[in-house]
């Protein structure tokens, strides 16, 4: 299965090919001609019968216009029966966030909605009539994948986070939504899956299918990129402020990557093949040392208004620069002037700590965290010998900020060899490799 | 970045004028100095200079033999001289005494051809002014990174036991290195303010190949943000107290365990500070700081060994104010390397990390004396322990109030240039001393005792070797005090110089003698041996030539044991010759052991003298009087009427009662008159004497004269001969060479002599032949 999807398959191929293959997929022609972002209306395209020519192997389905009626109906039966009934969740349980995919099916046949139980209609409508869900869920709404195709039913999407502190409530809510009355498992990928799945069981009778992060991690990239081909971004003249954009990155033929996973704390992969990949190294300095230290710096409380106070403040009043000390460029070393000499240095100072204020700490905290993040990065990539790295993860989640320094520092330290990706989906990949485990006939 | 922390309020600010200096322990010399450096940095000033030091040197003078003597002249005259030595001062104090410093330099420096200081460090430009003002030297200021690498390269070549390897838990705690030959390449990760990582080719050739701005100065600033804490030390004792896991977000916290497969364990730290960012408490002081040094440490290590790998090194120290003296943040660096690479590459730490930059601007500033010709050797004397003033430590250096605190470091210009044996089979892997006392708790405190017990006999020596001088007791008694001194550090700090072994606790005896001008106590009574044995000499000769070949062999091996019990580093021998001065060759002999030996080769050296003679026999003698007459020489000579070559090895400055190469000269000349065997051999150019190099009753087999090396070369010597305990025993037990070697040795030592199996006077005999390796020579 090619899960980028972007050769011609052979008809006839499908079935027997792959029988991992979960990769839906639109047509080449369709993903041209509509990006997602610009033309949503025309999603809704998708949710048409065409769909129903979907075909690939196991529980993917590919449209595929040539297929003949026959091989069509066969392939519907046989994906029926494969099919898990609803609802189609996929669950990553992160240090911090647990995020949540959840499969709305928008094909629904009246004769369907007739027989759907009611507690299955009652998780859909929570779901699907809110924006947010008891004190910090969210559903990220302007990240909805509409008319998506999954094993042959079309639906939404949706992407939804909470707290992991959080959890309890969580499990009282799939408690009182009598959850385990429809699925006796649950498809959970991240730490959390091992350390609540006592929790899952006793509150909720629910048993975790636990899944290795990093499985899904890659699986999730994979499959959202293969359907989305605005996923993928970089920004365009990282190093000039003016003229720096975001540009449309097609990951045609994405081996080797370098995705780098930035949560609390950081993993760093690299990626030879869907099957071939290798965790290089990570860091503890990550989306949690930021948080953090800016809780305890400044006394914000969430990640929003630590990155608000960011966007605010001037790093170089916490930071001492090269410029500091050589009062201009370090040429023996051919160190510029701008780049910081040392983290946080003119705090030393303490004259200096009076005088700074909280948004300035916020943002050297946030600068800090970052650069560190692109410096470990960029030596990986040496190391590994990989020019293309891919950044993903709640980190980057609103934090333009990060992701622009982020493609500078791999563009201006690398003299350019390196790019920085970005993806739109930022954390919700392991949630959607766990849902396509759930998918992914037994 | 550099090691930049200037303008800080790290040390303490203000001036600190109202302290004395203790003018006889700091700037030593400072008279006849000239050529200076400091560097400057965050809270620490270190300044180097070049001095003089006249100190008394014993010489020995043959008389004028054409007149007849009488009998009972002593064979040559012994005097004290003057002698002028260079010597390197460094010393290290906090920024807050800068200006009395200077006052005191001022006051005290008579030297007026000096013009320029060389500086650097970050706070080099905050002091200039102060500087010229005070001491009218203009200051001239070099690149920091420079000086750092210059100053790094000095030390690995020139001091033995540098680097070291850290680990908090094991006993020592300190594993130092072997100074390798090779020095190049290496990774030098200095840790400032910021962090610098510089990969190092040659003397010449460095490169900064990349740094991380998250290092001491992120330390320090967020740690005083977090903590309220303003000094870097008091940090840092915040850190040592508190517990990471309340405030990071560790992977058992995200797991309820392990993440098993990946091989992450449950208390590996996920997210630094991740804690905080989900928690709304209080943190401690504690647990923030050691949070923001586990941090820190770990990126640092991260880096390092990333790096380590794109250039494929291994060898990678580290240094700066962020590591300088601190044992937890060497735990630390250390525990992150470790994780990091798996134990691939090791974490090494520097004795004087804290002078390289001096030392760098010094050698900058010293270019025209060219310093690098010269081999130097640390000052075990004159130089401060490691770690003399670290708060972790030494806590009591610090809490006394007005207590001018220093760290200082001596090294002497060695009048010839060291180099290695050519005839080591692995120089990089050669270790002198067999026994290492830091790792062998048992052999240190035995020794230490030894050592302590032998004082009170050494300073009556060194009163004796002085008779009409009247203030030689006062000086007896600050020698006394000083040693015990040393000895009351190492065995508090048994890493305070590199490794403590026998020899170092021997050459720091010889360090402080001569810091008392007591340059060799023993001068007289080896006189007196050497007369009297002179007198048995040819006696000795003729019975031996009256024997079989076989038996003389044996005698002239047994000779040489006996020679070697006449040894007053020996307590028990001492003891023995103190009280009977009449103890005499013949009574040796009977002392020793019978054969069968406790290390027994003598019937494979008795085949291989049957065979082909070898080319030539390089002999590193021992004591003075019978050992090398009656002992040393009919063995020599039996060596060169087989038409073997002889390079007799001696000292070049004395140690106990060690025959020095002065001395051999006189005796050689008077045995030649006696013997037209040694006679013909010296005219030929048969029998060579040259100079070890070595001060010490030791023998460090990679520090030898150049010359020595040369001759070794020259006559392609092809067997080594080593002889007594303190070159045999103590050190090069175990020494591996490339041609045939002889170890011999008697043991005077009863406590040495058990833990090798024996008793006392036992007997080593070692011969070995090196491995056959094909296309060498």
């Amino acid at each position: 299965m090619e899960l980028n999807g972007h050769q011609t398959e052979d008809g006839t191929s499908g079935e027997t090919e792959n029988d991992e293959a979960i990769g839906p997929k639109q047509t080449h022609q369709q993903q041209q001609q509509r990006p997602w972002k610009e033309t949503p209306s025309s999603v809704s395209f998708l949710a048409t019968s065409n769909m129903e020519g979907a075909s690939a192997g196991g529980s993917a389905s590919i449209s595929r216009k040539t297929s003949s009626s026959s091989t069509v109906r066969q392939r519907t039966e046989s994906l029926k029966k494969n099919r898990p009934p609803f609802p189609w969740f996929g669950m990553d349980i992160g240090g911090a966030l647990v995020k949540l995919v959840y499969f709305e099916p928008t094909d629904v046949t009246a004769e369907e909605e007739q027989e759907e139980v009611e507690n299955l209609r009652s998780i859909r409508h929570y779901l699907t009539s809110h924006t947010a869900y008891g004190t910090a869920g969210i559903r990220d709404v302007y990240l909805e994948l509409p008319g998506l195709s999954l094993c042959g039913r079309t639906g939404s999407l949706h992407f939804i986070r909470f707290p992991t502190h959080d959890m309890a409530g969580f499990l009282q809510m799939v408690r009182d939504k009598h959850f385990s009355s429809l699925h006796t498992t649950l498809c959970a990928t991240g730490g959390g899956a091992f350390k609540f799945e006592q929790d899952f069981l006793m509150m909720a009778d629910l048993e975790l299918h636990k899944l290795d992060e990093l499985e899904c991690l890659i699986r999730g990239v994979l499959y959202i990129d293969s359907v989305l081909p605005s996923e993928c971004y970089y920004f365009e003249n990282p190093t000039e402020l003016e003229r720096c954009e975001e540009k449309a990155f097609p990951l045609e033929n994405p081996y080797p990557l370098l995705l780098v996973n930035i949560g609390s704390g950081v993993s760093i992969l690299a990626v030879y093949s869907k099957d071939d990949y290798r965790r290089v190294t990570g860091t503890s300095l990550g989306g949690g040392t930021f948080l953090g230290m800016c809780c305890l710096l400044t006394g914000c409380s969430t990640f929003e208004e630590a990155l608000e106070m960011a966007s605010r403040g001037e790093s170089t009043h916490v930071d001492k620069l090269v410029r500091d000390i050589y009062g201009g460029d370090y040429e023996r070393f051919g160190l510029p002037g701008w780049a910081v000499a040392s983290s946080f240095g003119n705090m030393m100072c303490k004259d200096k700590r009076e005088s700074v204020s909280k948004e300035d700490l916020a943002r050297a905290t946030l600068v800090t965290i970052t650069n560190n993040i692109g410096s470990i990065t960029r030596m990986c990539a040496l190391n590994e010998n990989i020019e293309r790295v891919v950044f993903v993860g709640n980190f980057l989640r609103v934090n333009t900020l990060s992701m622009k320094l982020l493609a500078y520092a791999m563009d201006y330290w690398s003299k350019g060899q390196l790019k920085a990706l970005f993806l739109r989906h930022e954390g919700y990949f392991g949630a959607v490799g766990a849902l396509l485990e759930l998918l992914k006939p037994s | 970045m550099a090691g930049h922390v200037g303008g800080t309020e790290g040390g303490r600010n203000s001036m600190d004028k109202s302290i004395t200096l203790p003018p006889d322990e700091i700037f030593r010399n400072l008279e006849n100095a000239k050529r200076f450096a400091i560097d400057i940095g965050g809270s620490l000033t270190k300044l180097a200079y070049y001095s003089t030091v006249q100190h008394k040197v014993a010489k020995v003078k043959s008389f004028d033999h054409s007149v007849k003597e009488a009998e009972g002249d002593p064979v040559y005259e012994i005097s004290v001289q003057e002698e002028i030595t260079a010597r390197l001062h460094f010393i290290k104090f906090e920024n807050a005494y800068i200006e009395t410093c200077l006052d005191f330099i001022k006051d005290h420096l008579v030297n007026t051809e000096t013009k320029v200081i060389k500086a650097t460090g970050g706070g080099a430009h905050k002091f200039k002014d102060l500087i010229e003002k005070k001491l009218k030297l203009k200051v001239d200021k070099e690149d920091e990174m420079t000086c750092l690498i210059k100053g790094c390269n000095f030390v690995l070549r020139n001091i033995p036991h540098e680097a070291f390897v850290y680990a908090k838990h094991a006993d020592p705690e300190f594993r130092f290195q072997n100074t390798h030959p090779d020095i190049f390449p290496y990774l030098l990760i200095n840790i400032g303010s910021g962090v610098s990582i510089v990969k190092v080719e040659s003397e010449d050739k460095f490169e900064r190949v990349g740094g991380s701005s998250i290092g001491g100065g992120t330390f320090w600033g967020l740690g005083a943000l977090l903590t309220k804490t303003k000094r870097f030390d008091e940090l840092l004792q915040l850190a040592s107290r508190g517990q990471h896991s309340n405030v990071d977000m560790l992977v058992k916290d995200i797991y309820g365990g392990a993440y098993e497969s990946l091989g992450l364990t449950g208390d590996l730290i996920a997210s630094s500070f991740g804690k905080s960012a989900t928690t709304d408490k209080q943190f401690s002081k504690e647990d923030m700081a050691k949070s923001l040094l586990h941090m820190i440490s770990n990126d640092i290590g991260q880096l390092a060994c990333l790096y380590a790998r794109l250039h494929n090194l291994s060898t990678v120290y580290f240094g700066g104010f962020f590591i300088r003296g601190h044992p937890v943040t060497m735990h630390t660096i250390t525990y992150s390397i470790n994780f990091f690479t798996k134990g691939e590459v090791q974490a090494l730490f520097l004795r004087h990390e804290g002078y390289l930059g001096t030392i760098g601007a010094f050698l900058k500033g010293a270019e025209e004396d060219n310093p690098n010709q010269y081999s130097w050797g640390e000052n075990y004397a004159g130089s401060s322990g490691l770690m003399s003033v670290s708060p972790d430590i030494n806590p009591m250096q610090r809490a006394r109030s007005g207590t001018f605190s220093f760290d200082m470091l001596e090294m002497d210009r060695l009048e010839r240039q060291l180099v290695n044996l050519p005839l080591l089979q692995d120089p990089s892997s050669y270790i002198p001393d067999t026994v290492d006392l830091t790792e062998d708790s048992h052999a240190r405190e035995y020794w230490l005792s030894c050592f302590e017990e032998a004082l009170d006999g050494v300073v009556k020596r060194a009163l004796a070797s002085q008779p009409d001088i009247l203030e030689a007791a006062e000086r007896a008694e600050k020698f006394r005090q000083k040693y015990r001194h040393k000895l009351q550090t190492l065995r508090q700090q048994p890493f305070a110089y590199g490794s403590l072994t026998v020899r170092s606790l021997l050459d720091t005896r010889e360090h402080c003698l001569n810091e008392f001008n007591f340059p060799d106590p023993y001068s007289k009574i080896k006189q007196r041996e050497n007369d009297m044995a002179l007198k048995y000499y040819q006696k000795v000769v003729r019975a031996l030539e009256d024997l079989s070949w076989e038996q003389r062999q044996f005698a002239l091996v047994r000779g040489l044991l006996a020679g070697n019990v006449f040894d007053w580093g020996a307590k028990a021998v001492s003891d023995v010759l103190e009280t009977d001065p009449g103890f005499g060759f013949e009574q040796a002999k009977q002392q020793l052991q019978e054969r069968p030996w406790l290390v027994d080769a003598y019937n494979q050296w008795i085949e291989r003298l049957k065979g082909e003679p070898h080319k030539c026999a390089l002999f590193f003698v021992d004591n003075s009087g019978i050992d090398i007459i009656l002992g040393v020489f009919p063995f020599v000579r039996e060596l060169l009427i087989r038409g073997t070559q002889v390079v007799l090895a001696s000292n070049s400055l004395p140690a106990l009662n060690d025959v020095t190469n002065n001395e051999l000269h006189i005796l050689t000349e008077r045995i030649a008159g006696m013997d037209p065997v040694i006679q013909a051999a010296v005219k030929d150019d048969r029998l060579t004497l040259v100079q070890s190099g070595s001060s010490s009753p030791c023998l460090d087999l990679s520090r030898l004269d150049k010359v020595l090396a040369t001759v070794v070369r020259e006559r392609r010597t092809d067997l080594v001969i080593i002889e007594g305990m303190g070159r045999a025993i103590h050190t090069n037990y175990y020494a591996a060479l490339s041609c045939e070697s002889l170890k011999l040795a008697v043991i005077k030592n009863s406590w040495l002599a058990d833990r090798l199996g024996g008793k006392i006077f036992s007997v080593v005999f070692k011969f070995e032949v090196p491995p056959k390796t094909q296309g060498l020579h």
